[in-house]
């Protein structure tokens, strides 16, 4: 292939490789890394929001009760799918007079189906593999590794109970973190 | 006509191409009777060829949207002309797919066809399998109802046990932190593009080796594959080879023909399946369960003890698939008839039957609670016949406590707990009292109702549940009485 009378040419060719390799590599390096960073763009951490629950003295002391609203997480086209129930309950004051409460999220432990709540019986019932639960949250039976897990709540100056709106909790990833309140 | 059909095949060159494909030789024990075996193949990609159809026309009306895709599974099914039916026949023709891969898998596996030359075509086969799962679960999602949502719950809370990367790998899963639209757009991508994608070309290398290493023969018993000498054999077969197209295609096209059928008589006979309800996670009542292929996946969790289920969730399947991987490279030569390989028949039986039970107990789902029992399935009258007053009033604290969620009487209520039709036959009252007080030792089952009822209650309820015993039944003494 290669002509005596031009002794460039083989070095040429071998530039021309090496230029397509680093072309090619440089366009693959544009097109992939937007769009790995466009996929990656579902783990950002949204800043934690609060849902007004409703004024303490809606909530009966002692009683659990299921306060549904809608996520702020959700994405403006969620439809339903962005209804959010909490079981609630209010334990009186604590010994600094300021309101207590527990609550917790509905989704199971075990495999994040939804817990029912029987006031007759005060135990949390799952309906996929039994997993039963006592009403302040612990595993009483069946399946689950742990309790149910406990939403972050606060209570406003003018005496409203809020909730910071849950993420979908799992094992690695309950309700507590990343936000301290 | 004719003439311009010639013109067109003269440029575009479609009978030099093809006709020289459909005609390639097959062994002559493939065109016999013995040929009725190789159908299965064929079969699942006709009924890939109606899913494709039903997809594209399901497509047109479906809207991939967390706020409106309910609605629009509400206007296929009671709007839409023959909606209901192209619904239907989606998910039948791809049950039918499901059932034809697995059929066309178990008869590659027993005949020996895996074997040396056709390693290759066999994994090729493998991900075919997972890609028709992948796209039976994936199309569970898009039926947007309680199934689906809290099926994703499901997967979501399984994916969230992966050591250290769970959490974010849940958030990857779902599309954002929680389950919404993000979710459903993504799962519609899967079942939509990147699975039919990566089906389609796994099947076009599945197609390439087939034609390439050719169609087995019969296996004979006695004849062992030898891969020093099977090339040489093959070839000597295909000498004597029968051109596919002829009679071999005819069955193949009959048995299509057959497939598609049943499946259209299914989906007009029984129609679309759900949605089961309106996609509101805050609705009680929910009851979720996964699509018939993973059953026995649920049954199989279910009945595990809770310190395997971590493995059996994330190690359980990798294994599996990696087993299935390896199949034609462990067992690469030899023996082909299933006559002579009783492990692989062995095998298949074992497997078949283990996939049956657990599929059967998926569907029965003794495991689950009956969360209606309490309110929904009374006391049979004969129980509470000629009881006392406080017997009575333990019958009443029986259904109010939810004792019947999990403990059926005479087979009716739950069926996570033992049937409580003759306990006090086997149980005294001391008995009675501390199983109820302090449920299974050890948090095992039985939640401890001690601090969930009064003295009174307790008192009532134990009184009642010595009353039942079969008939002529003594009470239930210890060695001490």
């Amino acid at each position: 292939m290669t002509h005596p009378s031009m002794p460039s040419q083989p070095e040429r060719r071998t530039f021309f490789h090496w230029l397509t390799y680093l072309a090619s590599v440089a366009a693959a390096a544009l097109l992939g890394v937007p769009l790995v960073a466009f996929l990656l763009g579902a783990l950002r951490r949204k800043e934690a929001e609060w849902v007004r629950l409703g004024p303490v003295k809606d909530f009966p002391q002692g009683q659990t009760r299921m306060v549904t609203f809608d996520n702020p997480l959700r994405q403006p086209w969620d439809g339903m799918t962005a209804h959010t129930g909490v079981f609630v309950c209010y334990l009186g004051k604590d010994n600094n007079q300021k309101d207590q409460f527990r609550v917790l999220a509905v989704n199971c432990a075990h495999l994040g189906c939804p817990v029912s709540w029987f006031p007759r019986s005060g135990l949390f019932m799952c309906p996929c593999h039994g997993g039963v639960y006592y009403e302040n949250g612990e595993r009483a039976s069946g399946p689950p590794p742990r309790g149910l897990f406990p939403c972050v709540w606060r209570v406003t100056e003018d005496g409203k109970l809020e909730v910071q709106a849950p993420h979908y909790p799992s094992l690695q990833d309950t309700l507590r973190n990343p936000t301290k309140v | 006509m004719k003439r311009i059909l010639e013109w067109f095949d003269a440029h575009l060159g479609i009978r030099e191409a093809v006709l020289p494909l459909l005609k390639h030789p097959i062994p002559k024990g493939a065109a016999g009777p013995m040929g009725w075996w190789y159908v299965f193949g064929s079969a699942s990609m006709t009924m890939l060829a109606v899913q494709i159809l039903t997809g594209i026309a399901l497509s047109l009306v479906f809207v991939p949207s967390a706020d409106n895709a309910y609605e629009s599974l509400l206007y296929l099914n009671f709007d839409q002309p023959l909606g209901w039916f192209v619904r239907a026949l989606h998910y039948y023709a791809g049950s039918g797919m499901v059932v034809m891969v697995l059929l066309h898998m178990a008869q590659v596996f027993l005949q020996g066809s895996y074997k040396y030359p056709r390693e290759l075509t066999w994994v090729l086969g493998v991900f075919l399998l997972l890609c028709t799962l992948g796209m039976f679960f994936t199309g569970q999602v898009l039926r947007w109802d309680p199934d689906a949502y809290w099926g994703v719950a499901v997967g979501a809370s399984m994916t969230g046990r992966v050591p250290f990367l769970g959490p974010y790998l849940v958030h990857l899963l779902l599309g954002g932190p929680t389950i919404g639209g993000d979710t459903l757009s993504r799962f519609f991508d899967l079942h939509v593009f990147i699975i039919p994608g990566a089906l389609l070309f796994f099947l076009a290398v599945h197609l390439w080796l087939v034609l390439k290493r050719g169609v087995s023969e019969p296996p004979v018993p006695g004849q062992v594959v030898d891969p020093n000498t099977y090339n040489a054999h093959y070839e000597k077969e295909l000498q004597n080879g029968v051109p596919f197209l002829g009679m071999p295609m005819l069955r193949d096209a009959i048995v299509s023909a057959l497939a598609v059928i049943a499946v259209v008589v299914l989906a007009a006979v029984i129609g679309p399946k759900g949605p089961s309800g309106p996609p509101d996670p805050t609705l009680s009542g929910a009851n979720p369960r996964p699509e018939w292929p993973f059953l026995w996946l649920f049954a199989l969790l279910s009945l595990s003890p809770p310190a395997a289920e971590t493995f059996i969730m994330l190690i359980f399947p990798v294994v599996l698939i990696v087993v299935l991987f390896l199949v034609p490279f462990v067992s690469r030569r030899g023996e082909r008839a299933p006559s002579r390989r009783p492990v692989a028949v062995l095998s298949v039986l074992v497997i078949l039957t283990t996939l049956g039970v657990l599929t059967y107990e998926g569907v029965a789902a003794p495991w689950s609670p009956k969360m209606t029992a309490w309110s929904g399935d009374p006391v049979p009258k004969h129980l509470l016949e000629k009881r006392s007053p406080r017997q009575m009033q333990g019958a009443a604290v029986l259904q109010i406590k939810q004792c019947r969620n999990c403990h059926a009487l005479e087979g009716v209520g739950g069926q996570r707990g033992p049937d409580l039709t003759a306990v006090g036959g086997h149980m005294t009252r001391d008995q009675l009292i501390d199983q109820i007080s302090n449920g299974t030792p050890g948090g095992g089952n039985m939640p401890a109702f001690g601090k969930q009822m009064t003295p009174a209650e307790m008192d009532a309820l134990v009184d009642f549940l010595t009353t039942l015993r079969g008939r002529g039944q003594p009470v239930a003494s210890t060695g001490t009485r």
